[in-house]
C-alpha cells in the first residue's frame, strides 16, 4: 500500500471511534484525559529522544540519562518518597513490583490487597501470584471503610491500598502504615491519579514504603489504555532491591558530572536469572512526557492545575446530586467520585453513550458479578471539563433516569 | 560529589589552555538540571485560576512544598533541546546494536499514533464508541497470525520481556491442567538475559544448553538434558550469534516427544519475516518485539510491545483481555468468562500498548507481505555485505553465512593491547554508536553488529572504511588513542564503578539552600 493509502485506511479506523475531545467526557478509574502543553509532544518527537535506544553507551546518551536521573528527582518529591526508577511499564505493573520486592525485602509471601485496589492492579497482582508463587489476600471492594491493619500477621509482605482508593475517596493511611512496620511489614500505596498529589498529602509523609503509580495523568495521553508510565519509588535502604533501570550520578574521565545507568547487578542482562525483575526495555518516552509536562507546571503550576481538577469535581457533584435518582457516595474526593443510580449503572452509560457524552465507568465492568455495585458509576472531572459538558451530563442524567 | 558543580565551573576559576570558561564547545552546551535553574513562582503553563470552592479533600490536603523547581516554556524547551543534543539516535546515524534491531522509524506511523481516534479515546469507554480501535488490534492479530503461522495472538504484554513472561506463564497454565509438574526450563547460554530471568520468576529451575563449535545449540547436549521435568525449551532464532538453528525442526520434535513446550524469542524475527513461518518449524510461543520488527521507535529505552503469539494447545490460556467478534461487532472480553474462561488472567492494566499497535499496523500496511519478506532479505543482504567485507580485518568465531547481524570477536585485538570497550569507544569518536559488545557472552570480547535493512550500501561503504581504519590502527599499536577514547563527545568515559558504590540516584538541595528556604 502507498502511504496515502494507508494514512486513508488507518484514519478510516480512527474515524470509528468517538474520540474525548468530541464529547462531553467524564471517565477516569485510571486514566486521566488532561490538557497537554504544545511543548511536551514537540520536544518527546525530537528524533533524538524519540529513535534512541536504552542508554548504555553513556557519552553519547547523557540526554536520555539527565532527563531520566531528572524524572527520578520528580517522582521522588512528588511522592514524598526517597528515590524512584526510570519508569515501569504501566501503573498495574508498578504495583506487581511492588509486592515483589516487599517479599524480597521482608521474606514473607503474604500480601494484603484492599478492595479499593483498581480492580486491574489486584487482577495483574493475583496472575503474577499464581505464576511467580507469592499469596494475595484480596478484600472485597466496598465502599465504605475496611479494617486492614487487622489483616496484617507474621505473614504479611505487605499491604496494598491506594489513595485516592477506585471509588474516588481520599484516606489517611498513617495509622496503618505504623501498624504494618509494628509487624514487620511493608506499606505499599498505589496512586493511579498522580495529579492529585498536587493536592492531598503525600503517601511519604503516610509512612509509605514503595510507592507504585501511574504517571499517564502528566504528560501522555490516554491511548485506549498504553503505552502509559508506572512510576515506582521507595526508602533508601531498600533501593537494592528495586526492579528497573536506575539512572546514577558520577564524573568522567576529566572530573565533570554526568549520568550512567547504575546498580546493574539487580538487572537481567547481568544477574540473568538471580535478577530482581525480568524486566529490561520500561516506558522511557511516555517518562520524558511526564518530565517535560511536570518541569513546565512547577510547584504552582501543579498545585494550580490539581486545584482546578477538584473545584472541577466539587462543580460536577454539586450538580449532578441535584438529579433526584442520583446519589453521591463519597465523603472525600479528588477529582473523581462514585455516583449511585436508581437503575443499573451500564445501561445508564449505554444509553448516554447514544447521546454521545462518554458519561463514566459503570463498575460493573470491572465486577460484573456483584449486584450489590451494578448501580454504581465512577465520573471523573478534569481541568478540561467545561460547564457546557456538566450541563449535558445533568441533563442527560435526568432524561436517562426518568 | 559536592566539588563537582553542576555547569562544570571548576574550569570558571581555572580555564585550561585552549578551553573556553563556560565549558560549552561551539553546538555543545553544557546544562544544568531543572532544579538548579529554579526560579520560585515560574510556571511554564498559562492556567486559570479556579473559581471559589468548597474543598471535599477532607482535611487530607498537602501543607508542605513538594520542592519542584519553576521554569518558564523558552526555559524547558531550550533545556531539553540541549539534551537531546547530547544524544546519538537512528535519525542521526548508523546503530549497529546487535539483537535492538534500530531500523528507521517511519514518521507515518506516529503521525497516525497520534490520530484523536486513538490518541484521545479512553480504554473504558463503551465498546460500542471504540469499535475501530478494536478493528485496528483485529487487523493487527490477523498480520501477526498469518506472519507466524500461529492460531492465536496475545497482544497486552507492554515489551519483549513481559511478553517472555506472558509465553511462560501460559505454557505453565497449560501443563498444571494436564497435572504437569514440571520444574526446569532449558536455556541456551547465548540466550538474552531476559530468559533466564523469566524462567526463574515463573519458578523454573533455568538449565543452560552450550554452544557447538558452530555457535548453534548443542543438540546432543540439548536431548541429554530433555526429560520429564522439562517444561520449555526458550530459544532465540536466529540465535544472538546471528545464525539460524538449522536443526530447529529436529529440535522442535526432540521437545515435544520430551511433552514439553518450545519457546521462541522473537527478538531477532526481522531476520525471517515474511520468509519462514515460526508455526512451521514446530514452536509453540513467540513473543514479537513491535519496537524492533515492526519499527515502533525504541524512545530511549521505550515504551515498547511485545505480543505473544500462540499455538491451539497454548491459545486458551491467553492473557485478558480478548478480541472477539460478535454479533453486534467487536467485542472485548475483560473476564475469564466464556472463550476466555482458561485464560491466565490479566498481564498489565487496560488492553495493550494501542500506540504501538497504531504504528506497527502502519509500517506492515506500508511494505505488504511481499516488502516485509525484503525487509528479511534486505536486513540480511547488509549483514553478510558486513561479514564479507571486514572478514580479514577482524575475526569472525563461527564459520559460514550469518542471518541479519554478525559476529566478531576480539582475537584480532590479541596483543594489540586494545579490548572490544576500547574498540567500541574509538567508534563513538567516528561518529558511530557501538555494536552490541560483550554479548553473547559464549565468545570471547564480542562484538555484535545488526546493521538492519535500514543502511544503503554507500552507508555500510562508509562504516566498513572506519571499522578497517580503527582495525589497522589497533594493529599499528595506537593504543592509547583507544584507551581515552572518545574524545569528541559531550562526556568522556564515565566512572561506573563509583556510581554503583556510592549511588546518587536523585538531585537534592545543597545543604545551603535549605537553611535559607528553611
Amino acid at each position: 500500500m502507498g502511504e496515502i493509502e494507508v494514512e486513508r485506511t488507518i484514519s478510516g479506523m480512527a474515524a470509528r471511534n468517538l474520540a474525548a475531545g468530541s464529547a462531553p467526557f467524564f471517565i477516569g478509574a485510571g486514566v486521566y484525559r488532561h490538557h497537554i502543553p504544545a511543548a511536551v509532544d514537540h520536544l518527546i518527537q525530537r528524533g533524538e529522544f524519540l529513535t534512541s535506544y536504552t542508554p548504555y553507551q553513556p557519552e553519547i546518551a547523557q540526554g536520555t540519562l539527565q532527563y531520566l536521573f531528572e524524572f527520578q528527582t520528580q517522582v521522588a518529591l512528588l511522592t514524598g518518597m526517597e528515590v524512584a526508577n526510570a519508569s515501569l511499564y504501566d501503573g498495574a505493573t508498578a504495583c506487581v513490583e511492588a509486592v515483589m520486592m516487599a517479599g524480597r525485602v521482608t521474606g514473607r509471601r503474604k500480601a494484603v490487597l484492599s478492595g479499593g485496589l483498581h480492580p486491574h492492579y489486584r487482577e495483574v497482582c493475583e496472575t503474577y501470584a499464581r505464576f511467580v508463587r507469592f499469596a494475595v489476600d484480596p478484600q472485597e471492594p466496598s465502599l465504605g471503610g475496611e479494617d486492614l491493619a487487622g489483616l496484617v500477621d507474621g505473614e504479611t509482605s505487605c499491604v496494598v491500598v491506594q489513595n485516592p482508593d477506585l471509588f474516588g475517596e481520599i484516606r489517611d493511611y498513617s495509622t496503618l502504615a505504623q501498624c504494618c512496620h509494628e509487624a514487620g511489614a511493608l506499606l505499599v500505596v498505589v496512586v493511579t491519579e498522580i495529579l492529585s498529589l498536587g493536592a492531598i498529602r503525600l503517601p511519604g509523609q503516610m509512612g509509605a514504603d514503595i510507592v507504585a503509580a501511574e504517571g499517564q495523568s502528566l504528560g501522555n495521553a490516554l491511548n485506549f489504555g498504553g503505552p502509559h508510565v508506572g512510576l515506582f519509588a521507595t526508602r533508601d535502604k531498600f533501593v537494592r532491591q528495586m526492579p528497573g533501570r536506575l539512572v546514577g550520578q558520577t564524573v568522567d574521565a576529566a572530573g565533570r558530572r554526568g549520568w550512567v545507568l547504575t546498580l546493574s547487578t539487580r538487572e537481567q542482562h547481568i544477574r540473568r536469572e538471580k535478577a530482581t525483575s525480568n524486566i529490561c526495555t520500561n516506558s522511557g518516552l511516555c517518562a520524558l512526557a511526564f518530565t517535560v509536562h511536570l518541569a513546565l507546571l512547577g510547584e504552582a503550576g501543579l498545585t494550580r492545575l490539581a486545584r482546578l481538577n477538584h473545584a472541577a469535581a466539587v462543580r460536577l457533584a454539586e450538580r449532578l446530586e441535584r438529579v433526584p435518582e442520583v446519589r453521591l457516595v463519597n465523603r472525600t474526593f479528588f477529582n473523581e467520585f462514585s455516583l449511585r443510580l436508581a437503575c443499573p449503572a451500564a445501561e445508564v452509560v449505554e444509553a448516554l453513550a447514544d447521546k454521545g457524552i462518554l458519561a463514566g465507568v459503570p463498575v460493573s465492568r470491572f465486577y460484573p458479578e456483584r449486584n450489590e455495585l451494578a448501580d454504581v458509576m465512577l465520573v471523573a472531572a478534569t481541568e478540561l471539563t467545561t460547564d457546557a459538558d456538566i450541563d449535558q451530563l445533568e441533563e442527560g442524567l435526568r432524561e436517562v433516569l426518568s | 560529589m559536592n566539588d563537582v558543580s553542576p555547569l562544570g565551573s571548576s574550569r570558571l576559576t581555572e580555564p585550561k589552555p585552549n578551553e573556553g570558561m563556560t565549558g560549552n564547545r561551539g553546538l555543545e552546551i553544557e546544562e544544568a538540571l531543572i532544579f538548579e535553574q529554579d526560579s520560585p513562582g515560574h510556571c511554564g503553563v498559562d492556567l486559570p485560576e479556579p473559581a471559589p470552592f468548597r474543598s471535599r479533600l477532607g482535611g487530607l490536603e498537602r501543607e508542605d512544598p513538594l520542592g519542584l523547581p519553576g521554569l518558564s516554556e523558552p526555559q524547558i524547551v531550550r533545556h531539553f533541546t540541549r539534551l537531546s543534543q547530547k544524544n546519538y539516535a537512528i535519525d542521526t546515524g548508523l546503530y549497529p546494536l546487535g539483537s535492538c534491531t534500530m531500523k528507521h522509524n517511519p514518521r507515518l506511523n506516529e503521525k497516525l499514533a497520534r490520530l484523536p481516534g486513538f490518541a484521545d479515546i479512553h480504554p473504558l469507554q463503551p465498546v460500542k464508541t471504540a469499535q475501530g480501535a478494536l478493528a485496528l488490534i483485529d487487523t493487527l492479530a490477523h498480520w501477526l497470525k498469518t506472519l507466524t503461522g500461529l492460531p492465536a495472538i496475545a497482544l497486552s504484554p507492554a515489551a519483549g520481556a513481559h511478553g517472555e513472561l506472558c509465553g511462560i506463564m501460559a505454557i505453565r497454565a497449560a501443563l498444571e491442567v494436564r497435572d504437569d509438574r514440571r520444574a526446569r526450563v532449558l536455556v541456551p547460554e547465548s540466550a538474552h538475559g531476559t530468559n533466564p530471568a523469566t524462567a526463574a520468576a515463573c519458578g523454573y529451575a533455568v538449565d543452560p544448553i552450550p554452544a557447538d563449535e558452530t555457535g548453534r545449540v548443542d543438540r546432543a547436549a540439548l536431548e541429554a538434558k530433555l526429560g520429564g521435568d522439562v517444561a520449555a525449551l526458550m530459544l532465540t532464532n536466529p540465535n544472538t550469534c546471528g545464525l539460524f538453528e538449522r536443526e530447529i525442526i529436529e529440535i522442535a520434535e526432540a521437545v515435544h516427544a520430551a511433552g514439553a513446550f518450545f519457546y521462541c524469542d522473537g527478538a531477532n524475527f526481522n531476520a525471517i519475516v515474511g520468509r519462514v513461518r515460526p508455526a512451521d518449524l514446530g514452536i509453540d510461543c513467540m513473543h514479537l518485539n513491535l519496537h524492533k520488527t515492526f519499527s515502533t521507535p525504541h524512545g530511549g529505552g521505550g515504551p515498547g510491545s511485545g505480543p505473544v503469539a500462540l499455538a491451539a494447545s497454548l491459545a486458551p490460556y491467553a492473557p485478558l483481555p480478548w478480541v472477539v467478534h460478535g454479533p453486534g461487532g467487536l467485542e472485548l472480553i475483560e473476564h475469564e468468562t466464556g472463550p476466555a474462561k482458561h485464560s491466565l488472567g490479566r498481564l498489565k492494566g487496560f488492553h495493550g500498548q494501542m500506540g504501538m499497535f497504531v504504528r506497527a499496523l502502519a509500517y506492515m500496511m506500508s511494505h505488504g507481505s511481499d516488502g516485509l519478506r525484503q525487509v528479511a532479505e534486505d536486513s540480511v543482504l547488509n549483514a553478510n555485505y558486513l561479514r564479507a567485507s571486514l572478514a580479514h580485518d577482524l575475526t569472525l568465531p563461527f564459520p559460514g553465512a550469518c542471518m541479519h547481524e554478525v559476529l566478531f570477536d576480539d582475537q584480532f585485538l590479541k596483543d594489540t593491547g586494545v579490548t572490544t570497550l576500547d574498540f567500541a569507544k574509538a567508534l563513538i569518536d567516528e561518529g558511530y554508536h557501538p555494536m552490541t559488545m560483550y554479548f553473547p557472552l559464549i565468545v570471547r570480547g564480542a562484538m555484535l553488529i545488526e546493521p538492519t535493512e535500514t543502511e544503503s550500501k554507500a552507508s555500510l561503504d562508509h562504516f566498513i572504511a572506519v571499522m578497517k581504519h580503527l582495525a589497522a590502527a589497533a594493529r599499528a599499536g595506537d593504543a592509547a588513542r583507544f584507551r581515552s577514547a572518545p574524545e569528541f563527545t559531550p562526556r568522556h568515559r564515565l566512572d561506573e564503578t563509583t556510581a554503583a558504590r556510592k549511588p546518587v540516584l536523585r538531585w537534592r538541595p545543597e545543604p545551603a539552600r535549605r537553611e535559607a528556604a528553611d
